[in-house]
């Protein structure tokens, strides 16, 4: 058995240390890129969302490489990416691509369900063994989550463009390397010393703009044709609302871990604006814009994949939370046309009109 | 004199009108509903709101705007989040009172009262209790405005099963005597799609009314019964959690199975996220069996009439040489 997933942005360290910590057999998709998203809108419903395409060209990519199953999560809706799995499934039975299909969902009847899934990939091997790895995999995701906010920080200080960039991926590369969970803290240490060996004027000062959106485009730097280094290079710090680690607490292990930031915080201030929940991560995108304008940041960005629907009910309310809090919000949403001129076209003249801002603010200030 | 509530002609008008019309005058209102659809009302829903949404909510909020204008004293906007265990209607729906509220201005009280009987059917009181109070009216008297209506509903839903389209069914309804449509079809034809896609003349480009006049008789997954449906969607790998998508996946399933219709024409709108999933997975099945012929005509705010009309004779053509050669 060759188990693949898809990739989303730098979920692929987590899931690969778990699998072959379980001496599971991986194929990892290679990384997005044209020719992915090329196979995947060819045979995608042209008004699927962008993630739903790229998926597919991962699958045929991976499939081209040797793998046989394929484990991706699910869900039970509203959002669209709870039929993800079988939509793909049909798609490539269409092209005579025969993959064993695992979903890793939320059981319609009982537990038992989930764990009969998770027991065909992982076959007769101790529960206490598959928890060991959940757990190591969780433990990877937060070791990149810490090296890539550490880049939000140092790329806009870089004193050599593109060192951040280089750096980064050392020291994903460090993290992907540990192979056991002991191994993480030494790794994770190596990784921040290449981090902070960047040259760096740490004293420079930046703009703070947060990242708010779908998970997929937050995420996936493909997608979302690396906002977050163009935002680097232009000098503005990037806070982003979801990091991987985050996410996976959230959802997988119910909060499970106390102490660590989660989206709570965004869906209690959400309200008035979006008083329930709307699937996805409408409700967070919400609640971000409106955390992160307290929190004193100069602007906000959504991103999200065309035609995603709770980020459409989350965009048609954003700009009067933007009005109301003063906060400016800009949104991006990608598809397979997205072009990173035109959108570095954008971002600069976003940031050229947060800098006005903040000029006048400082100059009123000191009055 | 009556508070007046609004209620659009728009997204589940076709499904719940008779319910909360009966429902809203049993507790003492009056009920205006908005003009049939007409360009200006969709133009000015497109105008208002963001230009990603799918075509019904931008419709939609030209319905709203159109009651408004009305000078109503309520607007009807309940939250749909699930009509059924374990399904929702889709994420716009969830959202759309807060996307009106935040992006109409002068706009009367909404009533948004959350409909959720995700976890169980009981919950529907809650809702009751609410739009009640919001109305004056105590608990008690809501809960037998709301029995009283729910009968009305089956009955409309009984009507719907008869093969009468929802306009028809409302006017027999009100006792109106059903109108005789004439036996001179030679063809059926199901036409799978969104309630407030379909039966709205306007957006549909008349699509339903061209049919019947071309000698065709239409069948849509209305006109099955529940238990029909849930037939029909059993072959899908897992079950969908849209209650509008089962509806019409299963209607074109049962259909198709069945034998009973000579054609199956699906109505998309623009940018509908869940007719993008099940839109595919209807096509896939039927094409790979290859028993009926299917078309799949995507509906915005700029389709053609002409194109549409070519389409539906083209296809029409096809079916019918088909019938002749097998």
């Amino acid at each position: 058995m060759k188990v693949t997933f898809p990739h989303m942005g730098y979920m692929y360290v987590s899931l690969k240390g778990m699998l072959e910590y379980l001496d599971i057999e991986v194929v990892v998709p290679p990384p997005c890129s044209k020719r992915t998203l090329d196979l995947g809108m060819k045979h995608s419903p042209e008004f699927a969302c962008l993630p739903l395409k790229l998926n597919i060209g991962n699958f045929i990519e991976a499939r081209e490489l040797g793998a046989d199953t394929i484990m991706m999560a699910g869900g039970c809706g509203p959002c669209r990416f709870g039929y993800y799995a079988y939509v793909e499934n049909e798609i490539l039975k269409d092209l005579n691509i025969h993959y064993n299909l695992v979903v890793l969902e939320p059981p319609e009847k009982h537990i038992g369900e989930l764990l009969g899934r998770i027991r065909k990939i992982t076959g007769n091997r101790p529960w206490i063994k598959v928890i060991k790895a959940l757990r190591f995999g969780y433990l990877k995701a937060r070791a990149v989550d810490e090296v890539e906010q550490m880049s939000f920080q140092i790329r806009p200080r870089e004193l050599v463009r593109g060192a951040t960039d280089r750096a980064l991926q050392e020291a994903v590369d460090e993290i992907e390397r540990a192979k056991k969970p002991e191994e993480i803290p030494f790794a994770l240490n190596r990784a921040r010393e290449i981090m902070e060996a960047v040259p760096a004027d740490m004293s420079r000062p930046v703009l703070k703009v947060a990242l708010v959106g779908e998970i997929y485009t937050l995420l996936e730097p493909f997608s979302n044709v690396n906002i977050e280094r163009h935002l680097g290079y232009l000098g503005v710090e990037v806070e982003r609302s979801m990091m991987l680690s985050q996410w996976i607490n959230d959802h997988l292990f119910m909060g499970l871990v106390k102490n660590v930031p989660s989206s709570e915080r965004f869906k209690k201030v959400a309200s008035p604006y979006l008083c329930h929940f709307v699937g996805g991560h409408g409700e967070e995108t919400v609640g971000a814009a409106v955390w992160y304008a307290r929190q004193g940041f100069d602007g906000a960005i959504q991103v999200l994949p065309f035609t995603c629907m709770p980020e459409i009910v989350a965009q048609s309310i954003l700009p009067k939370v933007s009005g109301d809090t003063g906060l400016p919000v800009m949104t991006l949403i990608m598809d397979e046309h997205s072009g990173e001129a035109g959108m570095i076209t954008r971002l600069e003249a976003f940031i050229d009109l947060l800098h006005k801002r903040k000029e006048q603010k400082e100059v009123l200030a000191s009055w | 004199m009556p508070v007046r509530v609004g209620i659009p002609r728009a997204l589940l008008y076709y499904y719940y009108f008779p319910l909360w019309k009966e429902f809203l005058e049993r507790l003492g209102a009056e009920v205006v509903v908005s003009d049939r659809t007409t360009k200006g009302i969709l133009t000015r829903g497109v105008q208002h709101c963001v230009d990603e949404a799918c075509l019904p909510v931008k419709l939609a909020f030209g319905h709203v705007q159109n009651l408004v204008d009305k000078g109503v004293d309520f607007i009807f906007l309940p939250r749909m989040v699930s009509v059924a265990h374990r399904e929702y209607i889709c994420p716009k729906f969830l959202g759309f009172p807060d996307m009106v509220k935040q992006n109409i201005t002068g706009l009367p009280t909404v009533l948004d009262t959350a409909i959720n009987q995700r976890k169980k059917q009981r919950d529907i009181h809650q809702f009751t209790r609410q739009v009640g109070a919001a109305l004056g009216k105590g608990p008690i008297q809501s809960w037998l405005a709301f029995q009283r209506a729910w009968e009305t509903h089956q009955k409309y839903m009984g009507l719907l099963e008869q093969g009468l389209l929802p306009e028809e069914a409302m006017s027999v309804l009100a006792g109106k005597e059903p109108k005789q449509t004439a036996d001179n079809t030679d063809l059926t034809v199901a036409v799978i799609g969104h309630p407030y896609n379909i039966y709205d003349p306007f957006i549909s480009m008349n699509l339903i009314n061209r049919l019947r006049k071309s000698g065709a008789r239409v069948l849509t997954a209305d006109n099955l019964t529940e238990q029909m449906v849930n037939q029909g969607v059993k072959r899908l790998p897992k079950k969908l959690f849209w209650t509008l998508s089962r509806r019409m996946t299963g209607g074109a399933f049962n259909y198709h199975d069945q034998g009973k219709v000579d054609g199956i024409i699906h109505v998309a709108a623009f940018a509908c996220g869940p007719d993008s999933m099940t839109g595919e997975l209807i096509e896939r099945f039927i094409r790979r069996e290859g028993k009926v012929p299917f078309m799949n005509i995507n509906l915005d705010e700029h389709t053609g009439e002409a194109g549409i009309v070519t389409r539906l004779e083209a296809f029409l053509d096809m079916v019918r040489w088909r019938r002749t050669a097998v």
